[in-house]
C-alpha cells in the first residue's frame, strides 16, 4: 500500500513539474500568477495588470531576404549557394540546424529567380536535414511532388516554401526546441547576408544592394536578442560569439534616421515616412563582407 | 498492479495535454490567421501563443523600406477583442487597431527600414465571471510578391 502511495505521489509530482516546464515554452515570462478558485473580483483585476509579458523576436525569413535581394537588382549565381554535396558533412544538431537555415535561404533564392531544378534540389536537401533533426512533416513527400508540378509558378513555390518554414519552426517551438529553431533562423540569416555581399562585391552598380546589407544591422540586433536567451546552450554560444564580431563592424556604420510620420491614404497602405542617412567607409564594408564570408564558411564546411 | 497501470496511464494523459493545446495554436495560425494575410505571401515565421484576458505579448521585427507589408493579428473566438499597437523604437504609437474597430490586419510600407515593435494585448471581458478566458493568439507577417524593383525614396 505504501509502495502504491509512493508511485502515486511521484506521478503527481512528475506531472506537476512537466506541466510547469511546458508552460514556459522558452519565452520570457516575467511574472506568472496562479489564479485561485476563491479569488475575488478585485484581486482578479490586480492580477490581470500583473500578467506575464511574452516577447517574440522575429527575423526576416529566407523568403523575404530573397525577395529583397531580387528587388534590389541582384542577379542569380549558383556558385554563391552552398553545394548540396556538403549535405553528408552535417551530422551534429548544430551543423544540421544551421545548414537547414542555409539551404532554406538557397532554396528561396533559387525559387525567387525561377531556377526550377535548383529549387527541387534544395527542397530535397532541406527535407533530408529536417528529417535528420527529427522535425516531423516539415517537408512531406507530397510537397516535393507539388513543387515539381509548380516549377513555373513562383507564387506557388513561395507558398510551398513559406509552409515548409512554418512547419519547421512551429514544430520546434511547440516541442520545446526553440533553440534549434533559433539556429535554423541564424543559418538562414547568415546565408542571405553572405549571398548579398557576394553579389554586391561582384556587381558594379550595387547601391541598393549595399543599402540592404547595411539594413541588416537592424535585424542583427533582433537576432542577438533572440540568441541571448539561449547563449548558455553550447550549440548557440560559438555562433553568438561570431555574430558579435559582425555586430562590432556594423557599429562603425553611421546612420541617422528621422522620426516616423504616418501618412494614411484611404483604400491604400499606410506609409511610414522617415529619412535615413547612411555613411559607411569602403574599409568597413569590406570588413563586413570578409567577416560574413568567414562565419558562413565555418558553418557550411 | 492494476492501480499502478491506471496511475501511469493517467500521468501519460495529463502529461500530453499541454502539447495538444499548443498544437491547436499552430493549426489556428495556419487555418485562421494565415487567411487574413491573403493575397500577401506569409514570410513563413510562426508566432503564436496561448494568452488569457489582460495578457500582453510583444514582437520585435525589422521591416524594410519599399516592401509592402500586411500584419495580421488574430485571437481565438473565445477571447475578448485583441488590441495591437505598432510602435517605433522610441515607443511612439504609429498605429492602434482600437481606433479601427479592432481590425485584424494592417497594410503598410516604409520609406526607411526600421525595427518596429508590435504590442498585442488581450482586452479584459466586460462580463463578470470567475473564469478567465484563454486562447490562441497569433501574429503573422506577409509581403507582396512583386517583380518590380524598389521605388527610390
Amino acid at each position: 500500500m505504501v509502495y502504491l502511495k509512493n508511485i502515486f505521489t511521484m506521478a503527481f509530482i512528475g506531472t506537476a513539474l512537466f506541466l510547469s516546464s511546458c508552460g514556459n515554452g522558452g519565452q520570457n515570462n516575467v511574472i506568472e500568477d496562479e489564479i485561485d478558485d476563491s479569488i475575488n473580483e478585485e484581486e482578479m483585476v490586480v492580477n490581470n495588470l500583473d500578467k506575464a509579458k511574452q516577447v517574440f523576436y522575429s527575423l526576416p525569413s529566407p523568403i523575404e531576404t530573397a525577395m529583397l535581394m531580387k528587388r534590389a537588382g541582384a542577379k542569380y549565381n549558383e556558385e554563391f549557394l552552398n553545394s548540396i554535396e556538403n549535405l553528408p558533412n552535417y551530422t551534429t544538431t548544430k551543423s544540421m540546424a544551421l545548414n537547414l537555415g542555409v539551404y532554406s535561404a538557397d532554396l528561396s533564392f533559387a525559387s525567387m529567380f525561377d531556377q526550377s531544378q535548383a529549387s527541387i534540389k534544395y527542397l530535397t536537401s532541406t527535407k533530408k536535414l529536417a528529417e535528420n533533426l527529427g522535425i516531423l512533416n516539415a517537408v512531406e513527400q507530397s510537397t516535393v511532388k507539388r513543387m515539381e508540378g509548380n516549377v513555373n509558378n513562383r507564387d506557388s513555390l513561395m507558398e510551398i516554401i513559406s509552409e515548409t518554414l512554418m512547419n519547421s519552426n512551429s514544430f520546434l517551438k511547440e516541442n520545446d526546441r526553440a533553440e534549434v529553431a533559433a539556429l535554423i533562423l541564424t543559418g538562414g540569416w547568415i546565408e542571405g547576408l553572405y549571398i548579398a555581399t557576394k553579389i554586391a562585391k561582384s556587381t558594379s552598380s550595387n547601391k541598393e544592394l549595399v543599402n540592404r546589407i547595411i539594413d541588416q544591422r537592424l535585424s542583427l540586433k533582433t537576432l542577438n536578442s533572440l540568441l541571448e536567451e539561449y547563449k548558455d546552450d553550447e550549440n548557440i554560444a560559438s555562433i553568438y560569439e561570431d555574430l558579435q564580431k559582425i555586430s562590432a563592424l556594423y557599429e562603425k556604420v553611421e546612420v541617422t534616421t528621422s522620426k516616423i510620420e504616418t501618412e494614411e491614404v484611404e483604400g491604400k497602405s499606410t506609409v511610414l515616412k522617415s529619412n535615413s542617412q547612411v555613411s559607411i567607409t569602403d574599409e568597413v564594408f569590406d570588413n563586413i563582407c570578409a567577416t560574413v564570408d568567414e562565419v558562413r564558411n565555418n558553418i557550411t564546411k | 498492479m492494476k492501480n499502478i497501470f491506471r496511475t501511469l496511464a493517467l500521468f501519460s494523459i495529463l502529461a500530453f495535454i499541454p502539447l495538444s493545446g499548443h498544437a491547436q495554436c499552430k493549426s489556428f495560425a495556419k487555418k485562421v490567421c494565415k487567411l487574413e494575410l491573403l493575397p500577401y505571401v506569409h514570410d513563413g515565421i510562426y508566432n503564436a501563443t496561448v494568452l488569457s484576458e489582460g495578457e500582453t505579448v510583444e514582437l520585435f521585427k525589422t521591416f524594410y523600406s519599399g516592401q509592402e507589408y500586411r500584419l495580421s493579428v488574430c485571437g481565438d473566438e473565445k477571447l475578448p477583442p485583441i488590441e495591437f499597437q505598432v510602435l517605433d523604437a522610441d515607443k511612439n504609437v504609429l498605429y492602434d487597431n482600437k481606433d479601427n474597430n479592432f481590425a485584424k490586419s494592417w497594410d503598410f510600407t516604409l520609406e526607411a527600414s526600421q525595427m518596429l515593435v508590435i504590442s498585442i494585448q488581450v482586452q479584459t471581458s466586460d462580463e463578470l465571471s470567475d473564469e478567465i478566458a484563454e486562447g490562441c493568439v497569433s501574429v503573422l507577417v506577409g509581403f507582396l510578391n512583386v517583380e518590380d524593383s524598389f521605388d527610390q525614396y
